[in-house]
């Protein structure tokens, strides 16, 4: 069983084994929800690398892997767990073929764990000889009310119960990792049962820092001209900013067209890996990208690079 | 720069247990919403993250006690006041306390008019007079300079106006068409089979039939989100607009309420509470540009900006009330009403000024918005305000409502 580091540096030197380039207030969230055992709620914009977190802790930790993908309309059946029905269907079937005994003994048997499919939410549950696994609660902004309300219970107690068995309680609570892009307001009363910690855009230097872990193999001045140009980008008045991973895509892209620089060209052909409304990139195309472009490079000349 | 003990040296319970209480208190007072519970937790966290930096500590107690970004900033300075001088409560406190206990009695002055009024006999027959004069405001056309930040005293709305308000809010039948949700519910017409009730229906009779238990999607009100000009022309409005908004707020779920004039104010949680005078005096104090003048263009930049993908998803109806008077003539107008338009699934505006027979559509502003609403109607007005969801509920209605709205501008 791998063990939980034990100090917040520790856990900086974890992140950066999986080449997650984090924070030190990152690490530092991270390292009380391990120790507290409390789930870590991730809130940011699109792209900044919030799921991200949930793998490298998997990973590095050698832990498994629960991920619940939220979108409208998520119940119980698909997150927590549904009977098989087909199955459930044939033991009638067979209870009634061999005459079978009475109904009890028949509904204890149909409603065993035999006949259970276990969703992720209860996979969760289940102990692991590696250790509770990482459970990452993705987007949970995409479910409606009721399910949010349903998670406050499993997040307190890590706790299920199903009506025909009973109480599922957990030996040791998983690493719960929520994430959320905020298109819809969290209810108050979960975010208060978890840690908070807000995933905000990357500082130059760091976003330098992830490039050359993303994307090694990259001319520096290439990356130094891409990270400044996104974050110019990101102080301009634009309906959906570019997060980390559109950076990482464009670099990706600008590696495969060969370049060795930026210009005003080559952005114009390749703004859509970075920008994803149309009204974003016709603000951009042309002489705005261009203006911000003979900037970077003016800063970088002033600094020398 | 005095840097905390660490706790090891003072223990559990020990002076920086108790600082921390401290600064969780301070918080508290500032608005930020902590239980007692989170006190503990707060101690425990320092506790267990053995804190040897100031960074550290700033970091484990802001994981603790902060759960929205917008408290960022007042954690953020509470912090670097706080823990310079973790006495600074204290004496604070002290210092206040005799004020504080000076103002605790309510004088004549504060009480509300409500109270007033219920304290006045002969109450009853006065009502009966005023009740079939309805309430009309004339529209005046002035930006007042001099009205600029000055806070609007919500306590002046009598009990009269209260009980129009409550009952045309009863009248209304609020018309958006529910949403469908993908969440399945038991329904004996629908079109999926529902295994789950079947096989338990079936064990009722052992398993001999399955009986087959149907389930559809359900239904719920789409979100409603509200912006409210509270600029000086609209200052004759904007204390009925905002009793609408509260009878809004908790007549339902999932109802954004923002106020604009020279700035962008989210006031929906603060009108989620109760009680009508509490919520409007919550109001009053945090927003701070009453009746000053409008910038349309720059406000709804900002709620696309900030707020567009938070609350307007699920298929959300937006209420726009607004006369169009804008202070910087429409400037960047056009474009947001683009982008509000297109994020949101139905777009209302709500004009007072429509109620003139004569009004043209002649400022900057109104012509930069109207392009872009599904609907116009006049709100000046309890009355209209119900008829406005009468005429909504019957969709054809609407439709010719809007066409002859918009015919009668374009003549």
């Amino acid at each position: 069983m791998s063990i939980l580091p034990d100090s917040i540096d520790a856990v900086e030197t974890l992140l950066n084994s999986g080449d997650y380039v984090a924070d030190r207030s990152l690490a530092t969230t991270l390292f009380l929800a391990l120790k507290m055992g409390r789930p870590l709620f991730l809130e940011g914009e699109a792209g900044v690398g919030k799921t991200e977190i949930a793998k490298v802790l998997a990973a590095t930790l050698n832990r498994r892997l629960v991920r619940l993908q939220c979108y409208e309309g998520l119940d119980l059946s698909s997150a927590v767990y549904e009977w098989n029905y087909p199955r459930q269907m044939l033991e009638i079937r067979l209870a009634e073929a061999t005459g079978g005994g009475d109904k009890e003994t028949l509904a204890r048997d149909l409603f065993s764990p035999d006949f259970l499919v276990e969703r992720p939410l209860l996979q969760a549950l289940k102990p692991d000889p590696a250790g509770a696994p990482v459970l990452l609660i993705d987007e949970l902004d995409r479910t409606d009310e009721p399910f949010e309300a349903y998670l406050l219970e499993v997040l307190s107690d890590f706790q299920i119960t199903i009506p025909e068995i009973g109480p599922i309680k957990a030996a040791e609570p998983p690493i719960v990792i929520i994430t959320s892009n905020r298109t819809r307001e969290i209810h108050d009363a979960l975010k208060r049962r978890c840690l908070y910690y807000w995933v905000d855009y990357p500082s130059a230097e760091r976003e330098l820092a992830i490039l050359e872990r993303k994307v090694p193999g990259v001319q520096k001045r290439l990356s130094r001209e891409i990270v400044g140009f996104v974050q110019h980008l990101r102080e301009t008045e634009l309906f959906k900013l570019p997060g980390v991973a559109e950076t990482i895509d464009w670099t990706r892209a600008l590696a495969f067209l060969d370049k060795v620089s930026l210009d005003p060209e080559t952005i114009d052909n390749t703004l859509g890996v970075l920008l994803k409304y149309q009204d974003d990139i016709a603000k951009m195309k042309g002489s705005e990208a261009a203006n911000i472009l003979r900037q970077v490079q003016q800063d970088m000349a002033a600094l020398g690079i | 720069m005095l840097l905390p003990e660490p706790p090891s040296t003072d223990g559990p319970g020990g002076a920086f247990a108790i600082n921390i209480v401290h600064f969780v208190r301070l918080l508290r007072a500032s608005g930020l919403r902590l239980g007692p519970g989170k006190a503990m937790d707060a101690v425990r966290a320092v506790e267990v993250a053995g804190i040897r930096r100031r960074d550290d500590l700033y970091w484990t107690l802001f994981s603790v006690l902060v759960n929205r970004r917008d408290q960022r900033e007042l954690f953020d300075q509470a912090f670097h006041i706080f823990w310079r001088d973790p006495k600074i409560l204290e004496r604070m406190m002290s210092l206040l306390l005799p004020q504080a206990e000076g103002t605790a009695e309510p004088s004549k002055n504060q009480m509300s008019q409500r109270l007033r009024e219920a304290l006045l006999p002969g109450r009853g027959e006065g009502r009966a007079e005023n009740e079939k004069k309805e309430v009309e405001i004339d529209a005046t056309l002035t930006f007042s300079a001099d009205e600029l930040l000055q806070k609007k005293d919500f306590a002046d709305m009598t009990a009269e106006e209260m009980d129009q308000a409550k009952a045309a809010m009863a009248r209304i039948d609020w018309p958006f068409r529910p949403a469908r949700t993908r969440r399945l519910q038991a329904d004996p017409r629908g079109t999926r089979i529902d295994l789950r009730a079947s096989i338990q229906a079936s064990l009722r009779t052992g398993g001999t039939i399955i009986p087959l238990k149907r389930k559809s999607p359900g239904e719920r009100p789409p979100p409603l989100v509200v912006l409210c000009d509270i600029s000086g022309s609209m200052s004759q409005y904007s204390r009925m607009f905002l009793h609408f908004m509260h009878a809004l707020s908790n007549d339902r779920s999932r109802v954004h309420s923002f106020l604009f004039g020279t700035r962008l104010s989210n006031i929906s949680r603060m009108l989620r509470q109760r009680d009508v005078d509490k919520a409007l005096n919550a109001v009053s104090e945090r927003v701070p540009d009453w009746s000053g003048g409008t910038r349309i263009g720059a406000t709804l930049a900002e709620f696309n900006r900030l707020w567009s993908r938070r609350v307007l998803g699920q298929g959300a109806v937006v209420l726009l009330l607004t006369d169009g008077l804008d202070r910087e003539g429409g400037a960047g107008l056009p474009r947001e009403m683009e982008r509000l338009h297109k994020s949101c699934h139905r777009l209302i505006w709500l004009n007072p000024l429509l109620r003139w027979d004569g009004f043209e559509p002649k400022a900057a502003g109104i012509r930069a918005i109207l392009p872009h609403v599904d609907d116009f109607r006049p709100v000046h007005n309890l009355s209209s305000i119900a008829d406005l969801a009468h005429a909504l509920s019957h969709a054809s209605e609407a439709g010719n409502r809007l066409k002859l709205n918009l015919g009668r501008l374009a003549a």
